[in-house]
This record gives structure tokens, sequence and C-alpha cells, in this order.
């Protein structure tokens, strides 16, 4: 078996770190919005905005918010991933404002994946 | 990008992925000297002279660290339109500084856009990140702090219904003081 190398542990510790964050933090789903320079430049930014709506709006207190960087599919921008604790992540594509409301009250809220926006399961690092 | 506020959430995103933990915003609107400033700092990785230098080219990327891509040239591009520069300082080890300027009044210089939306999707969305945000505008100035949200609803998660409201409420005031549409 190949020694473990300083960056391998860093890789598990920021493995570890990721899929622990939503149990340790007391929440119950983290929405994460892709905010690189393509999916700021496609709308990202009012997806964020209607996400902090929801929570104001429905007094939300268990849902985690975060964004990350581009995930390589710059031309299915905005997208957003979202995860419900012991489930896995759910990445949505060509988003806009309607459908970010729609996959917040349906898979957030009520934990239906509103398939018809899925592109994919995968998770990424959160800064 | 529509606007220079949607330019500005991307610098400091680059900045976060660049391992930031403080991000200072300037944004510096001198009507009457028809000159708008942008100032961007971050006490991230920062870059050496050879990566700087190649930072404002579009078909230059260091994929590890994703610090560089076409956020910068696409400021550097915009800022140009108006008759302004940009220009990046960054030292390994203490940070990056992106400087922007416009001519105010240029037909070609984009709208501010919504200052507040930014602020708060970058203070929600990067809870760890210390973000220190001041504007000025002809002489008067607003300045925001996200240690102040911190310390302001101590009890609370940073992620509470009641305090995205106040934050909003409070850039809003803040902003409409100094003149500025937020």
């Amino acid at each position: 078996m190949a020694k473990l190398t300083v960056d391998d542990l860093k890789r598990i510790k920021e493995e570890v770190r990721s899929s622990t964050v939503l149990r340790e933090g007391g929440f119950r789903a983290k929405v994460n919005i892709h905010m690189g320079t393509c999916g700021i430049a496609a709308g990202a930014r009012k997806l964020m905005a209607v996400v902090l709506k929801e929570i104001e709006e429905e007094k939300v207190k268990d849902v985690m918010v975060t964004t990350s960087g581009c995930a390589g599919l710059c031309s299915r921008e905005p997208m957003a991933t979202v995860e419900i604790l012991g489930k896995p992540p759910v990445k949505y594509c060509d988003l806009n404002e309607e459908r970010m409301k729609e996959i917040f009250v349906k898979h957030v809220l009520n934990g239906e994946i509103v398939e018809a926006y899925a592109l994919a399961r995968g998770s990424e690092t959160t800064y | 990008m529509e606007d220079l506020s949607l330019h500005i959430l991307d610098i400091v995103e680059n900045a976060t992925a660049a391992r930031a933990r403080k991000i200072e915003i300037f944004v510096d609107e001198e009507p009457g000297e028809d000159r708008l400033t942008i100032e961007i700092r971050d006490d991230g990785i920062g870059m050496d002279k050879e990566v700087s230098r190649k930072a404002l080219d579009p078909f230059f990327t260091t994929r590890s660290s994703r610090r560089v891509g076409l956020g910068l040239p696409f400021m550097a591009q915009a800022a140009q339109e108006a008759g302004g520069s940009l220009r990046v300082e960054s030292k390994i080890g203490k940070g990056t500084k992106v400087i922007a300027s416009f001519q105010y009044h240029h037909i070609d210089r984009k709208p501010l856009g919504n200052m507040v939306e930014t602020v708060v999707t970058l203070l929600f969305g990067n809870p760890e990140l210390e973000i220190l945000y001041t504007h000025k505008k002809e002489g008067k100035s607003f300045a925001f702090s996200s240690s102040w949200v911190k310390n302001h609803f101590r009890d609370r998660p940073l992620v509470d219904p009641e305090v995205i409201r106040e934050v909003e409420r409070h850039l809003k005031e803040g902003l409409k003081q100094i003149g500025v549409q937020g």
C-alpha cells in the first residue's frame, strides 16, 4: 500500500469536514449556489436573493447557505446544489428565480427532489 | 456582467478561493471629479509577480487554485471601456489588492448595480469570512462590517430570518443616507 502523503491527509480532512458540517452545525439542509464567474454572469446572485427571501419569509432556521466556485459546467449555469442531511446532494442546472423558489419549497422544505431541473448527484468543496 | 456590483462579487469569490479570511471593499464615487474607484483587498495566498502579471490575460489560468480566469479580465475590460484601468498588486503569503478606476460619466461605464445584494450574498454565503465594506460618495461615507453583524446578533445563528431582514434594512438605509441607490 502506498504511503499517505500530507496532501492525502488534507484531502481526507476536507472530505470528512464536508460530510459532517451539516450534522455538527445542527442544520437539516444545505443550499449551495455556484458563484464562479460563469455563475455570477448567468444570474447566480438572484438565486441567492431568492433563497434568503424564502428563509426570511418562511422563518426557516435549519438551512445552511454556501457559495462555491465554477463546477465546470458553465453552459448550464446558474446552478445550485441542495443537500438534505443524510441524503446525497442533488445538483440543479439552468435555473432562474422561479425555479429556485420551486426547488426551495419542494426540495429544501419538503424533501421532494425536483427532477425536472436536476442534473446529477455530487458534491464540491465549499470555502 | 451587467453591472459593477457583480464584478465586485466575482473578485471577492476569487479571494475566498485564494483562502482569504478577511476582505475589504472600498467604493468611492466622485461624480464632481468624474471618477469612480473600486478597491478590493484580501489576505489570501497571493500571487507571485509572474502570475499577477498574467492574471489579466483571459487565456491564462492556474487551475489548481482557480485564482484567475475570466473574472479579472472582464473587470479590466469594463474599466478600460469606461476610460479607466485596473491594476493588481499581489504578494505571496500577504494577499491581493485589485484597484479599478472608471470615468464616472463615461457613456460606457456600467451602473454600479445592487451593492446590497452583493454584500448580503458574500456575508451569508461565507459565514467565516470577515468583510469590511466602505462606500463613499461626495464626501459622505457609509461603513459596514461582518463583525458588527456577528456582535449585534451574538445569540443567533448567522443565517436567521431576522438577521437577514435587519442586515438588508441596515445596508439599504446606510447607502440611501449617502445618496446611493442600493
